[in-house]
C-alpha cells in the first residue's frame, strides 16, 4: 500500500504491448439479456502476438490456439436505440464526440441517435487504455469497421422486408427507403424480434475518408450542455448514501518507512475511524474537514533514506546511466567518425529537461463501495482495466469482482495511467464497511503522482560548409527515446536512449519524451544553421527528404510570414519541426524576449498539423491550440523543485502553470489528408514549442538557452 | 465558529448543519449536492471553485461558511433560467471552449461576473480579470472569444 513500494513506472511504458489479463467471453444470450433484441456487431481482432507471427489471415477467423480479442460492439435495439461499447476513457480530448462521428458516419445516423459507452470494465470490453495517440488509428478505425458491419446487416434486412434488391435501398437519417419510394422503415422495426450478431473483421464498406459527410466535421462536443451547466458528473462528484470521507497520512519523504505512529488523538474525535494497514494510515469521517483534521492530529515518526535533491539532479542521472536501452533511437546509420570527418564545423552540447506535473485541474479522486465482497470504484483514470488489475492485486480479489467506472474526467495529458485514490479509497472503504470518497488534494497530486521524466540530452553534430549535415550522435539520459530519432537524412547517425536512477516517480506525459527531444534536437539544429550562416527553414529544408515534414514547414511558415517577418527590436522569431507517432507537425513562433526587463512573452504561435485525414476539425483545432499553451508552460518556466525525498513547491502559487496572460495569438492550418489514414492527434502538436521559443529567444537576444524551463526567472544574461 | 442552518443559494434559502469553519466549496458540494462548483487547488489560485457572493466572483474554497451570513450565492447550477442559457454559457457551447471542462464551471462564473461589471470588455480587460483562472487544456483562445460574444447580447450582464 506504500506509495514507494509500488513498482516504478517506466517512462515509456505506455509504448508496451502487454497482452490482456483477461478476455471477454462471447455468449450471444448473455448479450441479448443485457441489452435486449437487436442487432449485435462485435469487432474482433487478432491479439498482437498473432499479426505479428505473420502468414496470411484467413477469412471468417484463425487458429484455434490464438482466441481473438474483442475490442468494441455496437448494439442496435428494437426501439432503434445505437449504443456503442469501448474501453476508452473521455479526459478531455473529445473521443466521445469523434467516436460517435465514426458510428453516425457508416450507420448514416444522426449523431444525437447514438450514445457510447465508455471506460465501464463491466459494460465494456478490455482496453489497455486511452494514451499513445492509438484512439483514432485504432479505436476509431474498428467503429467504422462495427459502423459499416451494421450498415449491411440493416441493409439485408431491409431487402427482406421490402422484398426488394438491395441496390435500389438507400439508408440516410436512421432509416432505410427504396428509392423512389415514400416509405421508410427505422433501424427500431428492422432490429425488431432480431437476434442477430454480426462480426466486424475487416474493412468491408467502410466510408472512405473522402466521401465523409459526418466525420470530417466540425461535430460540437456531445454532451457540451452538461458541461457549460454542472451537471456532468466527475469521479469527485460522486455520492452514495451512507458515504465517508477519507484522508490518508503521507509520509515526510518518498521511499520512507513508518517507524512509530500515535493516533490517539484522530480516535477520540467524533465519527473518525482510523485504518492502519502496514504504512498505509487513513482515516474516515462523516465529512472532508473532520477527516482532514483528524490526520493532521496524528503524531508518525518515519525513517527515510537521504536522497538526491532537484540541485544535483542532472549529474545524477548522467552518473547513474546505463547503456543503450534500446528505445526509440533506431539503427545507427554509417560511422560516426567517418560522419564527423567529412564536417567542416562540429558542434557538441549538453540540453538538461526539468521533471514537470501533468497537474490535472481535476486531483485523483475515487468513489469506492464494497458489497458482499465485490468492489465498485468509481474514478478518473486513462486506464479502467489497469485500475480494475491494481485493485484486484491490494485486495487479493479476482477482477470479476471489481468494477472500474470512469466517469468522463477533469484530464489526464498521460497522467492517470495509475489507480493510487482508488486503492485508498477502497481500502478506507473495507474497513469503514460504508462507502468512501477520496480526493486528492491539490498538494498530494504534486507530490504522490508521478512526473514527466527528467532529462540529460548530449548532442554532437558534424556539418558542411554548404549546409549539409555529415554526423548526428544523441544520446538521451532518463527521459525517453520518444522522437530521438532524427528525421532529417544525415548520412551517420546514432541516436541511444540511456535509463537513469530517477530520484522521483516519473511516468507518462503527453508525447512523452518527444517534448525534451525535439527541444534538443531543434535548438541544435538552430546552431548548426547559425554556424553556417544559414537562414534556419532554409538549412533544414537542404536537410530534409521527407515530403510531409516539408510540407508542414512550408505551411507554418507561410502563414507566419517567416521570409519577410521583421521583428521589432527585443522580439524575435524562431521555428520548429518534427514528426511523432505517425502525425507532422511545425511551429513557428514571435517572442518578446528583453535583456534589460528579462521578461519573456510569447506573442504569437502558427502551428501546421498533418495527422492524416481530420476527423474534427475544429476539436483537432482546440487540441492543437491547447497543447501550444501546454507545452509553453514547460518550456518557459514548469519545474518540480525537490529536496531530500520531497517536492518544495507543491502549491499552484509555487508551480506555475500557463495562464490567460502567458496566452499568445495562435493560429493553426491543419493539411487534411485525405488519403492518408488518421493519426492521433493529441500529443504530438506539443512538441515543437519548446525549441520554437528557444530559437525566438536566440533570434532576439543571441542568446540559447538549453534548460527546459528556459526562464523560470526570467532572462538572466 | 458557529454553526451554519440555511445559506441563500440560487435564490432560495436552502438548510444545512455544518459547522462555520468548513468551506463553502465543501457545504455546496458536499451537503447541497450542487457539484458544478469544483476543487481545483484549495488556495484560490485556480478559479475552479468561483461562485458569485452577492454578485462579486468569490474563490468558495477560501470562504469559511460561517462567514457567509445573509449574502446570496449564485452557483453554476443557477445560471440557467427557465431552460434558457445564460449567453455566456450558450458561448461555450458556440465556440467549444473547453476541452476536459473541469474548470469551466468556475471559468463561466468569473466571465459573468466581469459581463455584469464591464459592458463590452477590451481583450486586455478579459485577460486580466480572467488571469485566476486556470484551464490547463489551454483554451484560453476560446473562451476570450466566447466573452466577447456573449458581450454583444444584451441580456448578458444578467
Amino acid at each position: 500500500m506504500n506509495a514507494a513500494e509500488e513498482p516504478v513506472i517506466e517512462a515509456e511504458r505506455y509504448e508496451l504491448f502487454e497482452r490482456p489479463h483477461y478476455r471477454f467471453q462471447v455468449d450471444r444470450r448473455e448479450f441479448f439479456k443485457q441489452l435486449g433484441c437487436g442487432l449485435v456487431v462485435l469487432c474482433v481482432t487478432a491479439p498482437a502476438l498473432a499479426q505479428e507471427s505473420g502468414g496470411p489471415r484467413r477469412r471468417g477467423g484463425r487458429g484455434p490456439q490464438l482466441p481473438s480479442q474483442i475490442d468494441a460492439w455496437l448494439h442496435i435495439g428494437e426501439d432503434g436505440a445505437i449504443t456503442v461499447f469501448t474501453g476508452k476513457a473521455e479526459v478531455g480530448q473529445n473521443i466521445r464526440t469523434s467516436l460517435t462521428q465514426a458510428i453516425a458516419e457508416e450507420l448514416r445516423a444522426p449523431i444525437a441517435s447514438i450514445k457510447m459507452v465508455m471506460a465501464d470494465t463491466q459494460l465494456v470490453p478490455f482496453d489497455m487504455g486511452t494514451f499513445g495517440s492509438q484512439t483514432t488509428p485504432q479505436m476509431a478505425s474498428r467503429l467504422h469497421r462495427i459502423g459499416a458491419a451494421a450498415r449491411e446487416a440493416l441493409l439485408d434486412l431491409a431487402a427482406d422486408h421490402f422484398k426488394a434488391d438491395r441496390a435500389t435501398l438507400i439508408i440516410a437519417d436512421g432509416k432505410v427507403s427504396k428509392t423512389g419510394g415514400a416509405e421508410s422503415v427505422t433501424f427500431g422495426e428492422l432490429t425488431k424480434g432480431q437476434k442477430l450478431v454480426k462480426s466486424a473483421e475487416h474493412e468491408g464498406s467502410v466510408t472512405p475518408a473522402a466521401d465523409w459527410k459526418i466525420a470530417g466535421t466540425s461535430v460540437p462536443k456531445v454532451d457540451a450542455r452538461d458541461f457549460v451547466t454542472g451537471r456532468h458528473k466527475y469521479s469527485s462528484d460522486m455520492a452514495m448514501p451512507g458515504m465517508l470521507h477519507g484522508c490518508v497520512l503521507r509520509p515526510t519523504a518518498f521511499r520512507a518507512s513508518l517507524d512509530s505512529v500515535d493516533t490517539k488523538a484522530a480516535e477520540a474525535m467524533p465519527g473518525v475511524k482510523i485504518v492502519r494497514d502496514g504504512d498505509f494510515i487513513g482515516v474516515t469521517a462523516p465529512d472532508a474537514l473532520t477527516a482532514e483534521h483528524a490526520v493532521e492530529s496524528i503524531n508518525a515518526r518515519w525513517n527515510a533514506p537521504s536522497q538526491v535533491s532537484s540541485s544535483d539532479l542532472f549529474d545524477h542521472l548522467r552518473k547513474s546511466a546505463g547503456a543503450a536501452n534500446g528505445r526509440g533511437g533506431g539503427e545507427d546509420t554509417g560511422s560516426i567518425e567517418e560522419g564527423m570527418k567529412a564536417a567542416s564545423r562540429q558542434l557538441q552540447a549538453t540540453y538538461n529537461i526539468a521533471y514537470i506535473a501533468h497537474t490535472p485541474l481535476e486531483p485523483r479522486a475515487a468513489v469506492a463501495s464494497w458489497e458482499n465482497g465485490r468492489l465498485t470504484v468509481w474514478t478518473g483514470s486513462q486506464r479502467p482495466f489497469g485500475v480494475r488489475s491494481e485493485l484486484a492485486d491490494a485486495f487479493g480479489i479476482p477482477q470479476e469482482n471489481i468494477h472500474v467506472i470512469v466517469p468522463d474526467t477533469g484530464a489526464g495529458y498521460g497522467g492517470k495511467h495509475t489507480g493510487e485514490a482508488a486503492v485508498e479509497a477502497a481500502r478506507l472503504a473495507k474497513a469503514a464497511g460504508q462507502p468512501v470518497k477520496l480526493v486528492w488534494t491539490r498538494q498530494e497530486e504534486f507530490t504522490w503522482a508521478y512526473f514527466r521524466p527528467a532529462g540529460v540530452i548530449d548532442i554532437h553534430a558534424g556539418v558542411r560548409d554548404d549546409g549539409a549535415i555529415t554526423a548526428w550522435e544523441c544520446h538521451n539520459y532518463n527521459s525517453g527515446g520518444s522522437g530521438l530519432r532524427s528525421p532529417y537524412d544525415i548520412p551517420h547517425q546514432r541516436s541511444q536512449a540511456h535509463g537513469s536512477d530517477s530520484p522521483l516517480r516519473q511516468g507518462s506525459y503527453r508525447a512523452l519524451a518527444a517534448t525534451a527531444n525535439h527541444f534538443a534536437r531543434e535548438s541544435h539544429m538552430d546552431d548548426l544553421a547559425a554556424a553556417v550562416k544559414m537562414d534556419p527553414l532554409e538549412f533544414r529544408l537542404k536537410n530534409l527528404k521527407d515530403p510531409r515534414l516539408r510540407a508542414v514547414l512550408q505551411a507554418a511558415t507561410d502563414t507566419f510570414g517567416w521570409k519577410t517577418a521583421k521583428p521589432r527590436e527585443t522580439h524575435g522569431i524562431g521555428l520548429a519541426a518534427g514528426t511523432e507517432k505517425g502525425s507532422y507537425l511545425a511551429t513557428c513562433v514571435e517572442v518578446l524576449a528583453d535583456k534589460e526587463s528579462g521578461s519573456v512573452k510569447v506573442i504569437r504561435a502558427v502551428s501546421a498539423f498533418d495527422c492524416g485525414a481530420v476527423v474534427n476539425p475544429n476539436h483537432l483545432k482546440n487540441q492543437v491550440e491547447g497543447a501550444l499553451v501546454m507545452g509553453l508552460g514547460g518550456a518557459l518556466f514548469e519545474a518540480i523543485e525537490f529536496e531530500n525525498g520531497m517536492v518544495t513547491n507543491p502549491h499552484l502559487s509555487e508551480y506555475r502553470v500557463p495562464r490567460f496572460s502567458d496566452l499568445p495569438r495562435i493560429e493553426v492550418v491543419l493539411m487534411d489528408r485525405k488519403d492518408v489514414a488518421s493519426a492521433g492527434a493529441g500529443e504530438t502538436p506539443i512538441v515543437c514549442v519548446a525549441p520554437a521559443i528557444g530559437n525566438a529567444i536566440f533570434n532576439a537576444a543571441g542568446v540559447r538557452l538549453r534548460s527546459m524551463p528556459m526562464v523560470p526567472d526570467g532572462l538572466k544574461i | 465558529m458557529a454553526k451554519v442552518s440555511d445559506i441563500n443559494v440560487n435564490g432560495a434559502d436552502a438548510a444545512v448543519d455544518a459547522e462555520g469553519e468548513r468551506t463553502l466549496l465543501s457545504v455546496l458540494r458536499d451537503d447541497l449536492h450542487l457539484t458544478g462548483t469544483k476543487y481545483g487547488c484549495g488556495e484560490g489560485r485556480c478559479g475552479a471553485c468561483t461562485i458569485l457572493l452577492d454578485g462579486s466572483p468569490t474563490r468558495s474554497c477560501q470562504v469559511a461558511v460561517g462567514s457567509v451570513g445573509r449574502r446570496k450565492v449564485v452557483t453554476i447550477e443557477g445560471l440557467e433560467q427557465e431552460g434558457q442559457l445564460h449567453p455566456l454559457q450558450q458561448a461555450f457551447l458556440d465556440h467549444d471552449a473547453f476541452q476536459c471542462a473541469y474548470c469551466t464551471s468556475g471559468m463561466i462564473m468569473s466571465g459573468v461576473a466581469l459581463l455584469r461589471k464591464r459592458k463590452n470588455p477590451s481583450e486586455a480587460e478579459i485577460v486580466r480579470f480572467m488571469d485566476g483562472n486556470i484551464c490547463r487544456c489551454g483554451t484560453y483562445q476560446r473562451i476570450i472569444a466566447a466573452i466577447k460574444q456573449a458581450a454583444s447580447k444584451p441580456e448578458a450582464s444578467r
